[in-house]
């Protein structure tokens, strides 16, 4: 396969699932922060039945003690040394994860999935900041994380919605992934890669970047971009869509099309103030980009039907 | 957060930026004692979070003590986007030679702060071709670059002074009340070229208020979403008749837009997050249970992460118990959805594979 390499492009496939000739192709080892949590515990051992490779965990006093099998450290340096992993899930609580990202960070973590709601947008963009200087990349905060379909899932996604194949998914709402996947999945679209960016107004990788980072496979051969009401990064990718010449299917659904102005709709970043966030303002500028949005989730897998037979 | 006027300028107050002599007030006896204190004429501005007030008459300028009761009466039940006030503020009116526009927010796309001023303040900012926009690093704005601002807003050289000063002052406070927007418009020019916050907006992170316990006793949430807060649930109130229950802020978005579609009208929103359970449903019902106006309830539930045997429990528990006594659709395709159908035999729920399916025959009964 060859991939025509721009030099801001970020593998995620070669950070997740790496290379045929790696010796540890398919299993790139996973740290888990916070994994003694019940909610940490919980998806941890969710995520090693879907196939992750989960080496480590970290739990600061929880040092000697193992969970299913998977050691616990104290610190992520020792969980790194230990393991040379360069992935890491952050489950700890919103108030402890500037302290945790940054930690991982330091220790030569290059992709930093950041699960935890309700993280103060300061500590997003020190980390974000921090992540750029250090060449790593952070996929959060308020996110599911980001599932290869049947290899391996860095999150809290259920497995049953997602089947390996050639549509991404690009989403900033947790469960409108699982729907939007399941639905794909149930009309034969199976999905090659599934990234929640967050639904924070802050996020590590922004549409943008998602969409570059697999822009350029051949093995794609359609992106779902599942947003909603508030920012305007749907507005910023459908501009990048045109600029960029982007030539296959796109298909994409905006949710909050009948939610008030100047409510914040569950997601923090979901708030529409003016008409800066509106779903008019975002529908507009994907028709600009003859990228055609579903009006409701079961729609979309049709909607693809007709693009990818055009 | 979004704070009120006075909520601002009470901030603004602490970092030094200055606004004019005001009181808060709520009832006629103490609007009389302010204007007084302040003299005539003053400004009487009602206390609402929904923007402008102004186009809606709800800020009144006061000559004299006998317009003041009927004009404070008029502001106290004039309902604006739906809004009644609690508050007045009576404020002083100041002799100024200029108006100015400045804002500082986050600019989520590009991931850092943009500051925007112009020299036409007292408009709304999307109307004016002249303005300045730059982006900044909210904890490294310089004072040389608020000064390069002052230059392309072609100020004086007295106000550019003030300029600087004014723009330094709010951007810490930015910095170190975690704010998403602080606009000032209009920023008063004196005669004396120091500069003055005639109107305030600012909106603080929600998320970094823990942080902040001083800025607690701004919250003004009703006690139906501190119930829900408390629950772990994410809360709007909405005006309709049928309560939206699910599980993700998007998916409850999605429904409500797909409600909205078939004609009906949602009353709330409640989005309860990742896990589903008997008990957690029970306690969204709960809280669904306290909003007077509702006549249906809607859930949606994704399928795959929910056992729809607990859910279908929780229902049952609640007409049991007599908690709701509205008929409620569910959609809950998952595991267990025959045993979840056996359940609720007999009761006002019904069950069903699609959530359109569900809207539908719900509208239907609604409307009748």
């Amino acid at each position: 396969m060859e991939f025509n390499k721009m030099d801001n492009e970020f593998n995620i496939f070669d950070i997740l699932i790496g290379k045929e000739s790696d010796e540890d192709y398919k299993k790139k080892p996973v740290i888990i922060q916070g994994m003694t949590g019940s909610y940490g515990s919980t998806h941890t051992r969710l995520m090693k039945a879907y196939g992750t490779n989960i080496v480590a965990g970290v739990t600061p006093g929880k040092e000697g003690q193992s969970f299913e099998g998977i050691p616990v450290y104290n610190n992520i340096a020792k969980a790194v040394e230990v393991s040379g992993a360069k992935i890491s899930a952050v489950f700890v609580p919103a108030p402890f994860f500037l302290e945790a990202a940054t930690d991982a960070l330091d220790n030569g973590i290059k992709l930093l999935v950041a699960i935890p709601e309700h993280v103060p947008i300061k500590d997003s963009m020190k980390v974000l900041e921090y992540a750029e200087r250090q060449g790593a990349r952070m996929i959060g905060p308020n996110t599911p994380g980001v599932i290869v379909p049947e290899i391996m899932k860095v999150g809290i996604m259920p497995a049953q919605p997602f089947r390996a194949g050639n549509t991404v998914v690009f989403s900033r709402s947790g469960t409108l992934m699982y729907e939007v996947s399941y639905n794909l999945t149930r009309a034969g679209y199976g999905q090659k890669l599934c990234l929640g960016v967050g639904g924070d107004p802050i996020n590590g990788t922004n549409l943008i970047e998602a969409f570059d980072m697999i822009r350029n496979r051949q093995d794609v051969e359609s992106i779902i971009v599942v947003g909603e009401i508030g920012g305007d990064s749907e507005e910023q990718l459908a501009a990048y869509l045109i600029k960029t010449n982007f030539s296959k299917p796109v298909v994409a659904y905006i949710a909050g099309r009948s939610a008030p102005k100047e409510k914040r709709m569950g997601h923090a970043g979901a708030i529409i103030y003016g008409n800066y966030g509106s779903a008019e303002s975002k529908l507009a500028k994907f028709a600009k980009a003859d990228v055609p949005v579903a009006k409701r989730p079961s729609e979309i897998s049709k909607l693809l039907a007709v693009k990818l037979k055009k | 957060m979004k704070l009120l006027e006075y909520q601002g300028k009470e901030l603004f107050k602490q970092y030094d930026i200055r606004i004019p002599r005001s009181h808060l007030v709520s009832d006629i006896e103490q609007a009389k004692q302010a204007a007084r204190k302040l003299s005539y004429p003053c400004i009487l501005k009602s206390q609402l979070s929904v923007g402008g007030r102004g186009k809606a008459g709800a800020i009144l300028k006061c000559k004299t003590e006998s317009e003041l009761v009927p004009k404070f009466n008029e502001l106290m039940n004039k309902e604006v986007k739906g809004e009644l006030p609690t508050h007045i503020l009576i404020e002083e009116i100041v002799d100024i030679r200029g108006e100015l526009y400045l804002s500082l927010f986050l600019n989520r796309s590009k991931r850092c702060y943009s500051l925007i001023a112009s020299a036409e303040g007292g408009v709304e900012i999307e109307n004016v071709e002249n303005k300045v926009i730059i982006d900044v690093l909210i904890d490294r704005l310089s004072a040389e670059t608020a000064e390069e601002v002052a230059h392309k807003l072609k100020l004086r050289a007295k106000t550019k002074v003030s300029f600087t000063d004014f723009t330094m002052k709010l951007s810490k406070l930015v910095r170190e009340k975690e704010v998403e927007l602080a606009e000032i418009n209009p920023v008063g020019v004196l005669n004396d070229d120091s500069l003055i916050a005639l109107d305030s907006k600012v909106i603080i992170d929600d998320n970094a208020i823990f942080r902040h316990p001083e800025l607690k006793k701004y919250e003004h949430i009703s006690e139906l979403e501190a119930q829900a807060e408390k629950s772990g649930f994410s809360l709007v109130e909405l005006d309709g008749n049928i309560a939206i229950i699910g599980n993700g802020a998007g998916l409850v978005m999605s429904t409500l837009d797909m409600v909205s579609y078939a004609g009906g009208k949602a009353g709330s929103f409640l989005d309860f997050g990742g896990s589903a359970t008997t008990e957690t449903i029970y306690e969204a019902l709960k809280v669904i249970s306290n909003i007077k106006r509702i006549n249906a309830i809607l859930v949606n539930l994704f399928g795959g992460i929910v056992k729809t045997n607990l859910v279908a429990q929780a229902i049952l528990n609640a007409y049991n118990n007599n908690l709701i006594c509205v008929p409620v659709f569910a959609r809950i395709s998952g595991a267990e959805s025959e045993k979840a159908k056996e359940i609720l035999k007999g009761t006002q729920a019904k069950l069903y594979d699609t959530v359109e399916e569900a809207i539908d025959a719900m509208v239907k009964e609604v409307s009748r």
